[in-house]
């Protein structure tokens, strides 16, 4: 005999995004979900990020690592309040899940700021199927990973917002085809901003700054 | 990766799905729709829910999945089409504003359950 279910397999995880979703917009807080492979440049992006933007709004981070705090550390050197989760077995340790971002937003005091930011886990295939009730999602590539990319990992690229290419400043020393990666973005996301910049040197970081302030006052004033 | 939780959900759902007057029936296949885009590789997803699956009524269980084609519509000139590449401009009118219908399912659409003699 067969018995109709139909039901999401995440639905549970969706369920739990939905209510930090509504908890987020009552506290008036946007929050980012921030996605890449390890080492694109997360942390140092948003070292720069926390800088730029903290005479303006009052920010806070939550950042997934899979053991080290060496992230938050680095992160708190911003003044910004910083949580560092580590992830369950359960969730594995490819992605956080949003039960994790619950628990870690009990940990802000949410009244208090306008942007929370968080850093997800290193990784370009899980994250993108989880919701952790965030208004926004960027993606951050480097110039030191293939070309290729959007094209390999085409889910992460079509759920993103807005993505990153990063680490320009190595550009001289490098083969890399920036036309190619850009290219490949588009195809998978044609409406997608792709701001390219160096968060070492912070060459080319105001457009990012300023769509990030734009996507955040437009949460505001839709109330 | 994280294919051990999502056997986990599929288990937690299809033992909820087994109505309380037939409790203790041993399920012989879950039907699950998974997008050609969803971040699940069914076979490693077979091997976990096999593990776990050991020890309740879904012992033996088969896992049937069901692949789902990706598939987008262009939201300028409304041209339906099917996905080879994970190329989303509208292949008629060039509009990059397309939305996917399907590719992304990761659903259980029904469990069967042993027939009674
Ligand atoms: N040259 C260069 N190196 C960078 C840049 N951004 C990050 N890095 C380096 O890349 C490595 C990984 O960066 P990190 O921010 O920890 O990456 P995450 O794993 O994505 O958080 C570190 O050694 C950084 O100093 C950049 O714009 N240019
Ligand atoms: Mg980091
Ligand atoms: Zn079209």
């Amino acid at each position: 005999m067969e018995i109709k279910v139909v039901r999401n397999v995440l639905d549970v995880n969706k369920t739990l995004a939905g209510r930090n979703r509504d908890r987020f917009s009552q506290e008036k807080v946007f929050v980012l979900n921030l996605m890449s492979s390890p080492g694109s440049g997360k942390t140092t992006l948003l070292e720069k990020t926390l800088v730029q933007l903290a005479p303006d709004l009052k920010c806070a981070v939550i950042v997934g690592d899979v053991c080290t705090s060496n992230d938050a550390d680095r992160l708190a050197v911003s003044g910004a309040p910083v949580v560092q989760v580590n992830t369950d077995q359960f969730g594995g340790d490819c992605h956080l899940a949003a039960h994790v971002i619950a628990a870690a937003a009990d940990d802000i005091d949410l009244e208090d700021i306008d942007l929370l930011i968080v850093e997800n886990i290193g990784n370009l295939v899980c994250p993108a199927e989880f919701d952790i009730g965030e208004d926004a999602r960027a993606v951050v590539l480097s110039v030191t990973e293939g070309e290729d990319k959007p094209a390999k990992y085409p889910v992460m690229f079509r759920v993103c917002d807005a993505a990153i290419l990063n680490k320009t400043d190595l550009l001289p020393y490098l083969d890399y085809d920036v036309g190619a990666a850009v290219g490949y973005m588009g195809q998978v996301h044609p409406e997608m901003p792709v701001f390219q910049l160096s968060a070492k040197t912070g060459e080319g970081i105001d457009p990012w700054i300023g769509w990030l302030k734009e996507q955040v006052t437009r949460k505001r004033s839709r109330g | 990766m994280h294919e051990m939780g999502i056997a986990m959900q599929v288990m937690n759902i299809a033992l909820e799905s087994v109505p309380s007057e037939m409790a203790g029936v041993k399920i012989e296949r879950v039907n699950l729709k998974v997008g050609k885009l969803a971040a699940v590789v069914p076979s490693s997803l077979r091997f976990c829910f096999e593990i776990i699956a050991k020890e309740t009524v879904l012992a033996g269980a088969e896992l049937s999945i069901q692949e789902v084609p990706v598939t987008a519509k262009c939201e300028g000139c409304g041209l339906q089409w099917r996905l080879d590449a994970p190329v989303f401009t509208c292949p008629s009118c060039e509009s990059g504003s397309v939305k996917m219908l399907s590719g992304r399912e990761l659903e259980i659409t029904s469990i069967e359950i042993e027939d009674e003699e």
